[in-house]
């Protein structure tokens, strides 16, 4: 592992600090970025905000998963800070399945730890599922049943009194009412969606894994989904959701980090993972770079091998890069 | 989470119940090839078959009944296959819930499935003029085997439902078991078959099951063919158990 320290004062005046980075998965410089601020690709973290002095709630170090030899996950840290929306962003097979799969106790990491609510997912597996709600990534609804009956479903499985009453509350709250006897199997895309997501919410759990809630939406379902994730945290509900849409990261997430090959390359708020790519001219770019910029630039283009060797290199093309302090 | 075992599963039960009273045309597709061959041997091959003093559609019932269970499991690997396809098994999993009481759910609803598709063939050959002077205890006996034999069954088609790849995989592991009771003494006495067909149908496990539930429907004897029976139902269902929870370990961890 190397540490980079970003000298902070060139791009506006900001300070960006440590990142701790495998070299494996550091990107190529030699992107269309180049022209930009080739000396700032550095990956990096970028330290935590204000509500990570409660602790984080999810709490991943050093993740490793391998399916068949195939080492989907090589080394994950992440921490997520209590009543956040968390956004995992990453290419498809990045991981990021993976990764949630771990953390609701669907799969076995190999190596490394990860702890969510203070539970340890490996060792206190059933306390974990008591502190937690899935939506997988496919709709994780009941075709036959009716919507109503999807959520007396979950919460009769949680224990909790009163199911019919619980049901009613989140059909009105999810602008289900007036489709909520009509089976499943007949809503749209964002009708199921928005149930999967309110039986997400049945028993209050302190976290939601949303994993790619918007996959095969049309844009106005989409919309319809983001609403829905943005009313969770206003009860303290912490999310983290998967997504490879990088506008829905910046539209939902308080933190963002870009899983790529096996690892976090990079972490921050969007206006943060903005700053890594300042223009290193005024009067060469106009416009501030977008998020989707950023991605690219950090995970190079897609499909792409591993390319350890080269990484190496273009690290040291990077040496511009200083210790502050 | 042992403590919500009994309630979770009948929470689940409920559900995949639900399943099958939605889709009751399941049950008629389950039922329809058994009445469709029992038609077709009685009012065609039966003619030529004979069976002594015990009318045909009274000797071939009981291949019949094992037939309808045969093919009424592939619905329940289906209904598995379904759940794990979908992500609601991955909710199910993910939830503060008794874990097996997921599979549970679908092997009891399985077993219910089958009593209706039973019942129903039963009272299309009663209707055929199947006749049985079997008192309440005979019946009982009946019912028990073929709840066991359900059971066997059912264990083994939750194998293909976590496992299968594909919605035709999942259901055609049931073929052989339809077809077993063709090579067995259900439909014609064994003493006809050349020599090593005959030494297969007599030791397979239909022919001991078939002979027992006859003999209990006929009010004879039944001899060391129950114990035969009970010793295949109880041995294939402890196999299959034993195999569907290592399957089921295997898609859970």
């Amino acid at each position: 592992m190397i540490v980079l320290i970003a000298r902070t004062a060139e791009w506006a005046g900001r300070r960006a600090s440590v990142g701790s980075v495998d070299e494996a998965n550091l990107p190529r410089a030699d992107l269309t970025l180049t022209l930009r601020q080739p000396s700032m690709l550095a990956v990096m973290s970028i330290p935590p905000t204000m509500h990570e002095i409660q602790g984080p709630v999810i709490h991943v170090q050093g993740l490793e998963k391998s399916y068949k030899g195939l080492r989907v996950l090589r080394g994950v840290d992440l921490e997520v800070a209590r009543g956040s929306i968390f956004a995992l962003l990453g290419s498809n097979g990045a991981g990021k399945t993976t990764v949630v799969k771990i953390l609701s106790t669907l799969l076995k990491a190999d190596t490394g730890t990860a702890r969510v609510n203070g539970f340890d997912v490996a060792t206190q597996a059933a306390d974990v599922r008591e502190s937690i709600s899935l939506t997988g990534q496919f709709a994780a609804v009941d075709d036959i049943l009716s919507g109503r009956e999807n959520l007396v479903l979950v919460a009769r499985l949680r224990h909790l009194k009163d199911p019919g009453a619980i049901a009613d509350d989140l059909l009105r709250r999810f602008a289900l009412t007036g489709a909520g006897t009509r089976r499943v199997a007949t809503y749209s895309g964002g009708m199921r969606r928005r149930l999967d997501i309110a039986m997400s919410l049945i028993g209050s759990p302190p976290v939601i894994f949303l994993d790619e809630p918007t996959a095969g939406l049309d844009p106005q379902a989409r919309i319809e989904v983001w609403q829905a994730v943005r009313k969770l945290t206003a009860g303290g509900t912490t999310v983290l959701l998967t997504t490879q849409h990088l506008d829905e990261a910046e539209q939902l997430a308080d933190r963002i980090a870009i899983l790529h090959q096996g690892r976090i390359v990079v972490d921050g708020t969007v206006s943060e993972l903005k700053q890594l790519l300042p223009p290193a001219k005024v009067e060469y770019v106009e416009r501030q770079p977008s998020l989707e910029d950023v991605f690219l630039a950090v995970v190079g283009a897609a499909g792409e091998e591993d390319r350890d060797g080269d990484v190496t290199r273009s690290n040291e093309d990077r040496k511009t890069t200083s210790n502050e302090q | 989470m042992a403590t919500h075992f009994l309630g979770d599963t009948a929470v689940l039960t409920g559900r995949t119940m639900r399943h099958v009273t939605r889709s009751l045309d399941t049950i008629i597709t389950t039922t329809i090839t058994p009445i469709a061959m029992m038609l077709l041997f009685v009012y065609v091959f039966g003619g030529a078959i004979d069976t002594g003093t015990v009318s045909y559609v009274d000797y071939m019932l009981p291949g019949i009944l094992l037939i309808t269970i045969a093919s009424g499991i592939s619905y329940t690997a289906f209904r598995l296959f379904t759940d794990m396809q979908g992500g609601i098994f991955e909710r199910f999993q993910s939830m503060p819930i008794a874990r097996s009481g997921v599979l549970w759910a679908h092997v009891l609803t399985s077993l219910a499935a089958n009593v209706i598709s039973l019942v129903f063939v039963v009272g299309v050959a009663l209707l055929m003029g199947f006749r049985s002077g079997a008192g309440v205890p005979a019946w009982l006996a009946v019912a028990g085997i073929l709840i066991l034999f359900t059971l066997a069954l059912t264990w083994i088609a939750v194998i293909p439902g976590l496992t299968a790849k594909s919605v035709d995989g999942a259901s055609a592991f049931s073929y052989p078991l339809i077809f077993l009771p063709f090579v067995s003494s259900a439909f014609v006495p064994t003493g006809t078959m050349p020599g090593p067909v005959r030494a297969f149908a007599e030791h397979q496990p239909v022919t001991s099951i078939v002979n027992t539930i006859r003999d209990l429907f006929t009010q004879q004897p039944v001899g060391t063919d129950i114990w035969t029976a009970l010793a295949w139902c109880g041995g294939i269902l402890i196999v299959a158990y034993v195999l569907a929870n290592i399957a089921y370990r295997r898609r859970i961890s």
